[in-house]
This record gives structure tokens, sequence and C-alpha cells, in this order.
């Protein structure tokens, strides 16, 4: 029997609300299975169990803010017997900070959990919390019975609630994240740079080409090729891909490639791709529309928060030509790529408009040196510029 | 199919790829990407939606034809939606 506790959420956050609990005592669960809702600074995350098992009892509740480590449930192992001992939660966990509501194991709580995830939109999650609204009250006016944001505000106004009077914003909390674990990256690593133009028409007439004759559901965008190179690059230079903790960098066995997704009305989330290196292009385009879709919808998980080995930062497909970023620790590299941009370029004797792309990399100095950047950026170079081989 | 139908399945599916957008707010005029917020991967996961539901394969070069409400209705009316 073991307690589960609260994973990591990502860098310097260190709190999260239960919103929701997706599963209840009594269920089978498997390592990877996602158990419950926490709202993060950076927007609703599911938890996923680390072990196979059997949910005995749910030792928080939903509403609730706690922090990483408090216990959440009590789980068998698959064979034992859930008869014996009265859980004792609190011995086996460190001492949680104040305010954390280490509640007796819940007793069965059809209330609490059904089991089944509540489909409902960010905005309508984050909007129901500050005004105290329960989803599971509300009917979904979208199709497929989803909660909107209309549905929470069309309840609010019915309902006088004692709101507290201004609680700071899902937007002003974002912020708070994004500034805290940016500082901290400021502050602890050593940043440098290094840049690089790079001709990206034979890209960009690739995908133009492939596109043409394929259906939207199987086209590829320049930011998969983008990932693409940069996971291939990582693997051959290994000092760009792992985390840097207590014991110095370790490098990482396998890519998981974080694709920074900015969310609209501002922030950003960097999501991992797991294992990216063992992906094609096609896979690697389909798990970046799968992480966008999840990231939008609020629904990623915190391995994926938090196993990123290395990030990649594009512009898109308009807009700056190039950008300097801040590495999300614990990793140690960051690729930025800006937007395509037409420039003279000179092949052979003459100079001709290509679309060209400025590369950076921003790299971490304990871990690396400019000879090391180099190195990545032109494995990069030779994979993009060669989208055939990717 | 009518052009009625056509703009609620353009505004569905565009609320379904961001979900943070409400389908009252979508303005006739409004640019899908510079007032709007899509990414290139939302538009082409519209583009998918729209193909999967109304029939019509909108090609690359024709993106900017569904940039807004105004202009993407007849566009896709014009390509058969639905029918």
């Amino acid at each position: 029997m073991g307690v589960f506790a609260l994973p990591s959420l990502g860098s310097d956050m260190d709190a999260g609300t239960l919103v929701e609990w997706l599963v209840s005592p009594g269920d089978t669960v498997h390592r990877g299975d996602a158990v419950a809702v926490i709202e993060t600074q950076k927007g609703a995350i599911e938890i996923e169990c680390f072990e196979d098992g059997t949910v005995q009892a749910l030792l928080a509740e939903t509403g609730k803010e706690l922090p990483v480590g408090a216990p959440l449930a009590m789980i068998l192992a698959p064979g034992e017997s859930a008869a014996d001992e009265e859980p004792e939660p609190i011995s086996a966990v460190p001492e949680p900070t104040p305010a954390v509501p280490v509640a007796e194991p819940l007793p069965a709580p059809a209330a609490v959990s059904r089991g089944a995830a509540i489909e409902a939109s960010p905005a309508a999650r984050r909007r129901a919390l500050d005004l105290g609204v329960d989803l599971a009250a509300l009917t979904g006016s979208f199709p497929g019975g989803r909660i909107v944001l209309a549905d929470v505000e069309a309840v609010a106004t019915r309902t006088p609630t004692s709101v507290p009077a201004k609680p700071p914003s899902a937007m002003e909390e974002m912020r708070k994240a994004i500034g805290s674990a940016m500082s901290r990256s400021k502050r602890t690593i050593p940043h440098f740079y290094l840049s690089q133009s790079i001709d990206v028409q034979p890209a960009m007439d690739w995908l133009t080409a492939h596109n043409a004759g394929t259906p939207p559901a199987d086209r590829i965008l320049l930011g998969a090729l983008f990932v693409r190179a940069a996971v291939r690059a990582a693997t051959k230079v290994k000092v760009m891909n792992g985390h840097y903790g207590d014991q110095g960098f370790e490098p990482a066995k396998s890519v998981n490639a974080g694709v920074a997704v900015a969310l609209r009305g501002g922030g950003l989330v960097a999501p991992a791709l797991m294992d990216a290196e063992r992906l094609g292009l096609r896979e690697t385009m389909a798990g970046m529309r799968d992480l966008v879709s999840r990231a939008r919808a609020g629904r990623l998980s915190n391995s994926e928060m938090t196993r990123g080995t290395i990030t990649i930062s594009s512009l898109g497909e308009t807009g700056a030509e190039a950008m300097t970023g801040v590495i999300y620790p614990p990793q140690v590299a960051l690729v930025c790529l800006g937007a395509p941009q037409v420039r003279p370029w000179v092949i052979g004797d003459g100079i001709v408009p290509r679309q060209v792309v400025t590369l950076t990399l921003c790299a971490d100095h304990r871990v690396s040196d400019g000879r090391q950047a180099a190195r990545y950026i032109a494995e990069f170079t030779a994979a993009i510029t060669d989208p055939e081989s990717i | 199919m009518t052009q009625d139908d056509i703009r609620t399945a353009f505004i569905e599916e565009l609320t379904k790829i961001a979900p943070d957008i409400a389908a009252e707010d979508i303005g006739e005029t409004d640019h899908i990407q510079d007032d709007l917020g899509l990414d290139s991967m939302d538009v082409l996961n519209l583009v998918t939606a729209l193909h999967q539901r109304l029939g019509v394969d909108i090609p690359e070069p024709d993106y900017p034809r569904i940039a807004t409400l105004s202009d993407a209705v007849p566009y896709l009316a014009a390509k058969g939606a639905g029918s």
C-alpha cells in the first residue's frame, strides 16, 4: 500500500488546486492513468499515477489548494488486501506546509468523484473556480454536453455568491508563474547564445509540394520539421539534452521535446513530446497537433509539463525574424526559431531571394561551450536543408 | 446546405479548436489569426475539421479565403459545402 502524493507540476509551481477526481475508491489504476485534475497557475493539468494498483481511499477534497507532496490517495499494490491497516497518510509524507487540508480519508465519495471527466473548457473551469460554481452541477450547452464559459456565467448571474473581493485572474496567476520560473532561470543559469541564418527554402518547397496533394488531416507544418531537426541534433549533441539538478548535469536517454505553445490572451506552456527521437516526421506532426489541442483545452499531463529535456520555441510562419529566449529550468538548452523572411542569399555566384530563418540556440554555460553549441546548430542546419532525410 | 448552416458549422468548429473564444465574440470581419489569435496549427486544425464536416478540401493557397467569417461562408458555399 502506498500514499500517492501530488507530483511536481513544473518549474516553480509548488501548489495547485484539486478540481476533480477522475477515479473512485475501488477503481483499478495503471501506471500513466490520469487520476485527478489539478488547476495550476498554468491551467489545468491531469495528474498521472506512477504505478499499478487499486484506489483504496481518496485523501484530498476537491476545491482545496495542495502543495506538491501532499497526499492525494491510498493505492493498494496489485494483490494487496484493503482490509488490514487504517491509512496513515500524514506520517508517510514530509510535513506539509500550513493550510494543507490533509483530511481524513473521504467517505465513499459518490458525490465527489463520478469516475468520468467533466467536459469543460479551460475558460469555464477558471471562471467556475473564481466564482465558486460547481461544474458537476451544470449542464453544458456545447454540442456533446461540454460546459463552456457562458454556462458558468449564466449560473453565476442567477446565483448570488459570496465572491471574495477580487481574486487574482488566471492571467495574473500565469504571469506570476512565468515570472518566477524565468527569474530563477536568469538568476541561476549562465546563458550564452549562438545564432545562425538558415536557408529554409528547400524545406518550404518540400512542404508545399507535399501538402498540395495531401488531405488536410495529413498536412505538415514547418514547425514539425523544426522540431524533428532539433530532436535529431539533440540526439547527436547530448550536452544540450537533459536536466541540471543537484548532482549537476544529467544527460537524458531520450529526447522529450518541449514545444512552446502560446496561449491566446497571453502566457505560454511548453508541454513535451515524449521520446521524440523515435517519431518520424508524420508522427511528430501528429504529436504536436495533439499537444496544441490539449494545451488549448487544458488537458495536459504532469509528465508532459515536467519531463521535457530540451525546448523548441518557434515564432510561427509570420512575425519577427529572431528571438533570444530564456531556458526553462531544469533544462539546459532552448532552440529559438524566428519566422521565415525573404532575404537575399548567395548561391554559387548569384544572389537569389530565399526564405531564411534565424535560429538562436540558448545554452547553459555550466554544461556546454560555444563549440558544442555550434555543432548543434550545424546538425540542425544539415537536417533542415535536406528535408527528405527527416 | 444554406449559408446560415455553413456559418454555424464554421463557428462551431472554430470554437472547438479555440475553446476560449465565445461564439458571440466572433465578428464578421475578425481575422482568425490577427484578431482571434489562431496559430498555424489551429488554422490547419480548422481546415481539417471543415474538410471532415463539410467535405470541402481547402488547399493551402486558399487559406486566406477562410480568414474571416464574411469571406469563408461564400467561399465554402461556392466550393459546394455539405452538398
